[in-house]
């Protein structure tokens, strides 16, 4: 349980906090609670969309936004403002959520696979399904498909791919998020768009052979 | 290129190594002169980038209904912030994911 002050008599519909204005670091830095409840109320389904998705866990997800925010209170005394606000609760949130699978299975994060592209996949499925029509495409099916192909990447390359693909982080933040140089993020996406290439691929194949 | 083993040439394996930045445009003019080139010569890369372009596609369609944080969830979490006098209203607004 963290031990925020007594609230301030400030409500938070004053004029003085219209929602739209961006979050104030120096206040946030200043104690004001107000404040700490409208970047949580800013912040908060972003950082549990992206655990969600990275732990496909509804309890875990919980878990890891209550610690982000509760981390996020204890720190702001030492967050130099070089990095955006979401970009640093990105980053608490992505290390408590890594930790986690860490704790509960080392393996998923202790087997790097290597870097290159090339070396990832031994054959590429050439399949020409570029040309199927939107609604064969985007069907419900594909979706479903698509959603756990995503799920099944290696965290490695999921976490890079969340970041940069489904909460529109660019590399720079992502590289900064992860702790993680440019190169390695590019590379990363790289990978794990060609792996979902892949597995789309199999999956489209299957259906121009009407196997399914 | 045959197509009983795609890909294989050590040109095609180079080539995806910077085909993520090419779709995304972001690959530097001289890199995708050289793509290019190469693309008007091998079918299979052709597919490749096609059918990557696509996928690139279909995560920025399909994926544009993402969860979002359930009342509950949101009432715990101000609460575990001791922050329930906040809760009131819901007019407040999230960051845009992208």
């Amino acid at each position: 349980m963290v031990h925020l002050p007594r609230p301030k008599s400030v409500t938070f519909f004053s004029p003085a906090h219209p929602m739209t204005e961006p979050i104030s670091l120096e206040a946030l830095k200043a104690g004001d609670k107000a404040e700490f409840a409208r970047f949580v109320q800013t912040h908060s389904p972003a950082i549990y969309r992206l655990a969600l998705r990275m732990l496909n866990n509804p309890q875990d997800a919980e878990d890891i936004l209550q610690e982000t925010f509760i981390k996020a209170y204890q720190n702001l005394p030492r967050f130099d403002g070089r990095s955006k606000l979401s970009t640093w609760l990105y980053r608490i949130a992505t290390n408590e959520a890594l930790m986690l699978i860490r704790r509960r299975k080392p393996e998923a994060l202790s087997v790097e696979a290597p870097e290159g592209t090339s070396e990832m996949q031994e054959t590429l499925e050439i399949v020409d399904w570029s040309h199927m029509p939107e609604e064969a495409l985007l069907s419900d099916e594909v979706r479903q498909y698509l959603r756990q192909a995503i799920d099944a990447l290696p965290h490695t390359l999921k976490t890079v791919f969340l970041l940069r693909e489904i909460e529109g982080l660019s590399t720079r933040e992502t590289a900064e998020v992860l702790g993680l140089s440019e190169a390695a993020v590019k590379t990363r996406l790289s990978r794990a768009r060609l792996a979902l290439r892949e597995r789309l691929s199999i999956y489209y194949r299957d259906r121009l052979e009407g196997k399914s | 290129m045959s197509t009983e083993t795609p890909m294989s040439s050590p040109q095609c394996r180079h080539l995806l190594d910077s085909l993520s930045d090419y779709v995304d445009g972001t690959l530097q003019e001289s890199l995708c002169v050289e793509i290019e080139r190469h693309l008007a010569e091998c079918e299979d890369c052709r597919v490749v980038v096609d059918t990557l372009r696509r996928t690139v596609y279909l995560v920025q369609t399909l994926e544009q209904d993402q969860p979002t944080l359930p009342s509950d969830v949101r009432v715990r979490l101000f609460h575990k912030l001791q922050l329930d006098e906040f809760l009131e209203g819901d007019t407040m607004t999230e960051a845009p994911a992208k």
